[in-house]
Formats: C-alpha cells, sequence, structure tokens
C-alpha cells in the first residue's frame, strides 16, 4: 500500500477528523423530538441522546467522548428542563475542547415549536463559528483510529469478513495507525490466544482481567455465546467461534485494555472493554445490539468503524462513517446499496487474503478523504446510549434506607 | 488458484496452513474436494457427507490431538480422525465449554434441558 494523506480538520485540542459534523445531543427521551427536528435536512448535522432521566456515569463520559470526538467541530445540547443530565455541562466540555458549543432547556423556550427554531438559530451560529475556524491539515495513516464490529455473522464472516479487517489491521498497525476491536464475551476459551498477543507482561495481566470478567460474565448469564443454529451451521466448539470473531484483531501485538469513552493512548492495536462492571446491578448487558457496540468503538476516538455482517445488515452511525465488509457474495449482491465490500473474493480463490485486505485499505483511505461509505450516503445515522456501569462512583449518601 | 483444479469439483477453505481441518464451501458427499485458502494439500478425497459450513480433516488426527484452524487449538480429538472425515461435536470436543459435548450432533440442540 503506498502512502496516502488526506486533508483533514484539526481542532483546537490538537485531534484532527476526517469530517466537520455539528453533533446535537440531547439529555433524556423527552427531547429526543424536539432535537431531531432541529437536525432534520442539515447533512451535516448528527443526533444522538440518553434516553434516562435518572443520570449516569458512563452514559455521560459516552455523550462527552461523542462531543469532543476529532469529527465533530461543534455541539448543541438539547434539554427538556427536569432531566438529571445537565445540558450546559456537556456544552461546556465541548467549548472547552475548543469546539463552539450551545444548549437551551425546551421547557425555558415555550415547547416543541419555538423549541426547535431556537435549535435552528442556534445552528445557524454554531455553524458561522465553526466555518471561520476550520482548519485545514493533512492525515496520514498514523493519524487514522478504526474500529471494528461484527453482527449477523454467518459461516464465511469467520472465514473471509473478519479475517479481511485482521489484515488490513495488520497494515494500519504496520503502517503508524491505530485499530480497536472489541467482544471479549466472545472470546471464551481464547485465553492462551490473547495472552500470546500481549505487547507486554503488563498488558498480559490486563488482558488476563478482562477475560476473566467476560468469563464470569457469561458464567452469571449461564451462557456462552454460542446458540443451537451454530452447531447446526458447522461449529463445533466455543473457541471456534470465538477465533472467527477474535480474527478481525488480525496478528499484531496488542498494546492495551480500555473501556468506553476512553481514548487510544498511542497508535497500534487495542482492546476495548465495554462488559459492564459486575458489582453493579450484577453486570446489566453488555452489548444489546450492534449499534450499541458501534458506539462504544467511536467514543474511543475511532474515525471510521468497519463493521463484518456475513448476513447483511442496515445500520449505520452518527460521527464516525460505517464501512460494511461481507464475506458473502450473495448477500453483497442481494444487498448492494448497504454493503461497501465484499470479501467474497477471498473463499472464491479469485483474490488472497492479502490483496483482498489492500483493496479494503485503500476504501478506508477513500473513506477517509471524504468519500460518503453507503451506510453514510444513505443517510443511517443509528445511535445507542444506554445505563451501563463500568468505573461508577459510589454514591453511598443517595439513597437512605 | 491451483492448477488443473477440476471446477466441477466441491470447495472447501483452509484458514491457516498449519490447520488440520477445512471448511466446506459447499455441501458435499464422498468425493473429492479442492482447498482454497492455505492447504497443505490442493486436494482431500471427503469420506462421507459433509454439509456447507462443517469441516473436514485435511490431516489425520489421533484421539487426544488437538484440531487446529485458525493456527490455534479449537478443541480435542474424542477418537481417530481419518482425512477426509466430517469433524464435529461427535468426534471433537471443548477445551472450556463442558455443555456442547452433549448437544445433538446433527441439530446443535440440548438434550440436557428438561421440558416437563
Amino acid at each position: 500500500m503506498p502512502e496516502r494523506s488526506w486533508n483533514g480538520y484539526l481542532r483546537d485540542d490538537g485531534r484532527k477528523g476526517i469530517r466537520n459534523l455539528i453533533l446535537v445531543l440531547y439529555t433524556v427521551e423527552c427531547a429526543s423530538f424536539v432535537a431531531h427536528a432541529v437536525a432534520e435536512g442539515e447533512a451535516d448535522v448528527h443526533v444522538i441522546g440518553f434516553p434516562g432521566c435518572y443520570d449516569n456515569a458512563y452514559a455521560i463520559r459516552l455523550m462527552l467522548a461523542l462531543a469532543t470526538h476529532p469529527n465533530v467541530g461543534a455541539c448543541l445540547a438539547i434539554g427538556l428542563g427536569c432531566e438529571y443530565t445537565q445540558p450546559s455541562r456537556l456544552a461546556e466540555v465541548a467549548e472547552r475542547s475548543g469546539r463552539p458549543s450551545d444548549w437551551f432547556f425546551i421547557q425555558e423556550h415555550g415547547g416543541t415549536r419555538s423549541g426547535i427554531a431556537k435549535g435552528k438559530d442556534a445552528l445557524k451560529s454554531l455553524r458561522a463559528k465553526l466555518d471561520v475556524q476550520t482548519v485545514r491539515v493533512p492525515m496520514s495513516w498514523p493519524d487514522l483510529i478504526v474500529g471494528a464490529e461484527c453482527g449477523g455473522s454467518d459461516g464465511t464472516s469467520g472465514l473471509a469478513g473478519n479475517p479481511v479487517v485482521g489484515r488490513f489491521y495488520d497494515f494500519l498497525v504496520d503502517r503508524g495507525g491505530s485499530a480497536v476491536f472489541e467482544e471479549t464475551v466472545e472470546m471464551i476459551g481464547l485465553r492462551d490466544v490473547l495472552r500470546s498477543r500481549a505487547a507486554t507482561p503488563e498488558v498480559a495481566l490486563q488482558l488476563d482481567r478482562s477475560y476473566e470478567k467476560a468469563e464470569r460474565y457469561c458464567k452469571a448469564v449461564r451462557q456462552y455465546s454460542v446458540s443451537p443454529g451454530n452447531f447446526a451451521g458447522g461449529l463445533t466448539t466455543i473457541e471456534e467461534k470465538s477465533m472467527g470473531a477474535f480474527a478481525k484483531s488480525g496478528s499484531r501485538p496488542i498494546q492495551g485494555v480500555i473501556e468506553v469513552s476512553q481514548q487510544v493512548p498511542h497508535p497500534g492495536l487495542w482492546l476495548l472493554d465495554s462488559v459492564p462492571d459486575e458489582h453493579f446491578m450484577q453486570f446489566g448487558y453488555t452489548n444489546p445490539n450492534d449499534t450499541e457496540g458501534i458506539m462504544d468503538l467511536i467514543s474511543t476516538g475511532a474515525h471510521i468503524v468497519m463493521f463484518v455482517t456475513g448476513r447483511g445488515s442496515v445500520i449505520g452511525s452518527p460521527v464516525a462513517p460505517l464501512i460494511k465488509v461481507t464475506g458473502n457474495t450473495r448477500t453483497f449482491e442481494r444487498m448492494n446499496d448497504d454493503m461497501d465490500f465484499n470479501a467474497g473474493s477471498i473463499l472464491s480463490g479469485e483474490q488472497t487474503l492479502d490483496e483482498a485486505a489492500l483493496s479494503l485499505m485503500k476504501l478506508a483511505g477513500d473513506v477517509a478523504s471524504g468519500e460518503l461509505s453507503k451506510p453514510e450516503a444513505l443517510g443511517h445515522r443509528e445511535y445507542f446510549v444506554m445505563y451501563k456501569h463500568q468505573d461508577t462512583p459510589q454514591l453511598e449518601a443517595g439513597c437512605r434506607a | 488458484m491451483m492448477s488443473g483444479e477440476d471446477a466441477a469439483m466441491k470447495r472447501c477453505f483452509q484458514v491457516n496452513p498449519e490447520d488440520n481441518v477445512a471448511t466446506l464451501l459447499q455441501d458435499a458427499g464422498a468425493e473429492p474436494a479442492t482447498i482454497l485458502g492455505a492447504p497443505r494439500n490442493a486436494t482431500v478425497d471427503i469420506l462421507e457427507e459433509i454439509a456447507l459450513g462443517h469441516k473436514v480433516c485435511t490431516r489425520s488426527a489421533a484421539k487426544g490431538d488437538l484440531i487446529v484452524k485458525y493456527g490455534v487449538p479449537i478443541g480435542v480429538a474424542t477418537e481417530d480422525i481419518a482425512m477426509g472425515a466430517w469433524v464435529h461435536l461427535h468426534n471433537c470436543s471443548s477445551r472450556v465449554d463442558e455443555r456442547s459435548n452433549h448437544l445433538d450432533v446433527k441439530t446443535g440442540v440440548a438434550k440436557d434441558t428438561a421440558y416437563a
């Protein structure tokens, strides 16, 4: 792969983005209608929000991570007015990072119509500020952070879809870039494999801790991530299924484990642990759907996320473009409007894994350079911010028995 | 691409040169099949019916040998397995998941769940 460079967007905090978006954030479900109406018809405006009225440390960190994501240049936070999560505080943090930001409560502006009008006005002035202060900056592979996730898997995912992302990760990491993969509950049976990939003995301990937490999680829900249909389809053991998913990590040393909303500390390959801590509400759920996992990856600063789906999927993502990869040629043809990349050429013998991974790298470079991925062009902006507990502070004084 | 490959031959895919199994890309009966990917041999003589997505043994394994795919152990042979044989729940068991050793070999359905 020849060196490649493109023009990105330099933020005041030094981060470099591949898109120049305005992010609308709402702080309770009650404000979601107005937030979406404000963003309606504005191609550079994406929406995320948290549905709960009671606040949650994890959800707030996730929203802040997205508000200060390198692809985001300005923020507008919208609240109803009586919820726990404070839009002013979100806007404050985004503003402090150098991103022009604003906020308001709908209750203070009269309701739906006047709230939407207020939001549209705010967008106009935010965009004016953003236009004035936007600085373009050359970017290349060492500046790029890519996430990877799989869902709607079939027999081709472990043979072609995930391996092609893994080999692309090898190429990206070798050129100084950053790669993040996740789904530790789908690594059961791979403790030794994981440990053998640790960059240092200290990282091996981190990987052990994450592995053990995932194992306790699986035991608590009394189920490894494998079903009768998986066995009927030809998978024989959980180790085999796990390797099919783990293949998207490629073969390079793992630099460490990061949690949701934690930025990638330095270039290289990183494992994202999105499993909830166990002492709160007996874990709760880890990845209730594909979109939740994609949000977690974007929260680490990923500019682009690779989504491997053998059966096909019709989701996208806000903030960071999703590139949809399938190893199933029939899925690629049937869902051609939605699928960006066909790795089925590896299984038909038309391309080697290396050849396919280089084409995928070229596609990643095109999307980083501004070309829209298919879900991005279709307008897909699915998001999911949930209650979860990772490093939740103890608030002993909150409730008295 | 292998030279002299018969277009009508069934295909299977071996991920890593160290593997002793390959995954069927089509349903196959007792017939020779082409191995794509990273094979040790270009073909394997399949000994029995094996469905799409299931595994064929590409290097014989003795009882107790590791079954290797992706270059890593995915289980242990519970009996001697000949080259060309179907590798699944009936002759390969997980080293971490006890329950999958008791599933129905064809459907994968759990046989240890009471419905009464």
